[in-house]
């Protein structure tokens, strides 16, 4: 029966939703529970913070000079060149910092964690904790939210200022707009809730991507398939959903903040 | 009798319509150490993982200490999981973690401990399992026996109440497998913890178990003391204690064994630690070359009669084994040479039933059986002790129908 099938569908699809909202309030709550898991955090900041600053500067700058040589030759047409920087600025700290900051992220961190996850999945180390009387939930992905949520915000805000530094480059050194006009457009066009806004979108961001890939890496075992290859259809399936996701809460968000 | 403290009841569970568990009944009693055998694939894993809530059962119920595991929610299971412990048939140990850090986890995470008091008993349980100057060492860096011991120091440094044990020294040589085996019942001992085991070590096991149970077919078809086991006459528990399942080939096939010196060893080890000597003795078909080579199944018939015989009359924790075209070895735990005269004196009369003479009608040559006899004491060596039995020979039965 059609019907049937459609109604088994959805039924284990919002499941599957409530199985995610559960995940994440157990890990988010774990993360206030005593013993504090201080250092675990800390190690977890270095990997997902510390690790990606040189990735997360390469795509910014990469972004911004490319978003300075067309803001230039598309202001320019109009005489206006001079707000280059303001360009630039919301460009980046309103969309383009915090969704490309999660998409490297999710690359560079997110795929390591869904795999890390799988593999102890895989190999009983997960079992074992939960014999232990240890919440793999607390130990396991309560320290990875905390170090993305603080790693996350503060990266954006890195990517950002490498990104006006980058629409600097281009449009300042290279094809001579005049200095203070591009900073003085930059600090006027900037609102707080610009920052606001791109702070927030990164919180959710954060969330987003903690959830998806280590719910993925943590059911690996219920996957279609076992062993490595259920690993890396879990790390894959983790990469490409926690995207997805995360241009989707992109939209939702501007559309709500704007 | 005392009351169990963990207790199958009617237990089932499937994966994927594949039935594993069909309504286990089973009784776990405190301070004693349990072993289920079984085949391989059976299902003892996935019996063991329900005694500690890692599977829920699809039907039945699993009570310890007479509350219902499957109703334990938050605290209560919490508090109940840490008073066991489980050692994984893959030691499922924390390879991104020191061997230190993984044998100190469990105890760093229960708390109450101040960190030199953990290391003091994290190195304490390396020492007793003879792992030495490894604390910096990863799973990885280790072998196989090694990664065991680790997972066995992990599994007894909280001095847990309950100690599931999933096949702990598949995997080791001898020496370190009678090692794992004392460790367990020296510790069981000491602390005085239930221990849940399984294995495939026969006749070992029934050295240090109270009780055993076996699983077929998704059943405990048996579950009592080992000396019971013994007496059990149902053919599934006989074939699989004996070692024999359903054997097709005929003694030809399958008289080039070889295994039985790693026998030897696991006896010499045994031996050192009770100051008990074992007794080697080897059975000989004198002419059996000659019955091989008829062509008269009759003849062939009676080479198996005789080692099945053999098998069948033996004590739990003896082993036979076919060493050669005409030789048969048994080695006898605990056992001197006096009473390894006897032993082969019972056998004479038993082998002197109706299934040998039942070829009397039958046209064959002649049967005659000789033993040589070995006492093993201090440093004994396989190749020379059994060169030794084979010497002695004296013919303790002799058959003939020409």
């Amino acid at each position: 029966m059609p019907l049937t099938r459609l109604g088994q569908f959805a039924i284990a699809r919002v499941r599957r939703m409530g199985r995610y909202a559960l995940f994440f309030l157990q890990s988010f709550f774990f993360m206030f529970t005593w013993p504090l898991q201080g250092t675990k955090i800390i190690q977890q900041v270095y990997f997902i913070g510390m690790k990606s600053v040189s990735v997360i500067c390469l795509t910014a700058i990469s972004i911004g000079m490319v978003l300075g040589l067309h803001g230039y030759y598309t202001l320019v047409k109009f005489g206006s060149e001079g707000v280059l920087g303001a360009a630039v600025a919301l460009t980046l700290i309103r969309e383009l910092g915090p969704v490309l900051t999660a998409i490297m992220l999710i690359g560079r961190a997110g795929s390591a964690m869904a795999a890390e996850l799988g593999i102890m999945r895989i190999s009983e180390q997960i079992d074992a904790l939960d014999t232990m009387g240890i919440d793999p939930l607390r130990f396991l992905v309560s320290p990875k939210l905390a170090a993305m949520l603080i790693s996350l915000p503060l990266l954006t805000a890195m990517a950002d200022v490498v990104g006006i530094i980058g629409g600097y480059i281009t449009g300042v050194l290279m094809l001579g707009i005049n200095s203070g006009i591009y900073f003085s457009r930059v600090q006027s066009s900037v609102q707080m809730a610009d920052i606001t806004g791109g702070f927030m979108k990164s919180i959710v961001f954060a969330v987003v991507i903690i959830t998806v890939c280590c719910f993925k890496g943590f059911y690996t075992h219920e996957g279609s398939e076992y062993g490595a290859k259920g690993v890396s259809i879990s790390t894959t399936s983790a990469v490409v959903l926690a995207s997805v996701l995360v241009l989707i809460t992109n939209y939702i968000m501007t559309s709500l903040l704007l | 009798m005392k009351s169990p403290i963990i207790k199958f009841e009617n237990v089932s569970k499937a994966f994927n319509g594949n039935k594993v568990l069909q309504g286990i009944d089973l009784d776990i009693y405190q301070g004693q150490i349990t072993t289920i055998i079984g085949k391989s694939g059976g299902g003892k894993s996935v019996l063991l993982k329900h005694i500690i809530g890692l599977l829920e059962p699809d039907g039945g119920r699993i009570m310890i200490d007479g509350q219902c595991l499957t109703k334990l929610k938050g605290k209560a299971r919490k508090s109940l999981r840490q008073r066991f412990s489980y050692m994984f048939q893959d030691s499922a140990l924390f390879d991104s973690m020191t061997v230190y850090e993984n044998i100190a986890l469990p105890v760093q995470e229960r708390g109450g401990l101040t960190p030199d008091e953990i290391r003091a008993r994290v190195h304490t349980r390396m020492r007793e399992l003879d792992l030495g100057a490894i604390d910096n060492e990863y799973p990885s860096q280790l072998s196989g026996g090694m990664k065991k011991r680790v997972a066995l120091a992990r599994a007894l440094v909280t001095d847990p109440e309950v100690v599931l044990f999933d096949e702990p020294t598949t995997g080791l040589d001898p020496v370190r497998k009678n090692s794992v085996h004392s460790m367990i019942a020296e510790y069981q001992q000491k602390l005085g913890f239930t221990a849940v085991l399984i294995s495939h070590e026969i006749p070992d096991v029934f050295y240090f178990s109270q009780r055993v149970a076996m699983l077929h077919d998704g059943r405990i078809i048996y579950a009592g003391t080992p000396n019971e086991l013994q007496r059990v006459s149902d053919p599934v528990v006989r074939e699989f204690i004996q070692g024999f399942e359903n054997r097709g080939g005929d003694l030809a096939d399958t008289i080039h064994d070889g295994s039985w010196e790693s026998h030897f060893r696991e006896e010499m080890t045994r031996m050192k630690r009770h100051q008990v000597p074992f007794a080697l003795v080897a059975l000989t078909v004198e002419n059996l070359e000659e019955i091989l080579s008829s062509s008269d199944p009759a003849s062939q018939e009676v080479a198996q009669r005789f080692a099945d015989r053999v098998r069948v009359q033996l004590r739990i924790t003896d082993t036979c084994t076919l060493i050669g075209p005409s030789s048969v070895l048994l080695l006898l735990p605990f056992t001197s040479l006096a009473q390894a005269k006897m032993v082969c004196a019972k056998l004479g009369r038993a082998l002197n039933g109706l299934e040998i003479m039942d070829i009397q009608s039958r046209k064959g040559p002649c049967l005659a059986i000789s033993a040589g006899f070995a006492e093993v004491e201090g440093n004994g060596h396989p190749e020379r002790t059994l060169a030794q039995a084979l010497a002695q020979k004296e013919i303790f039965y002799q058959f003939s129908v020409c």
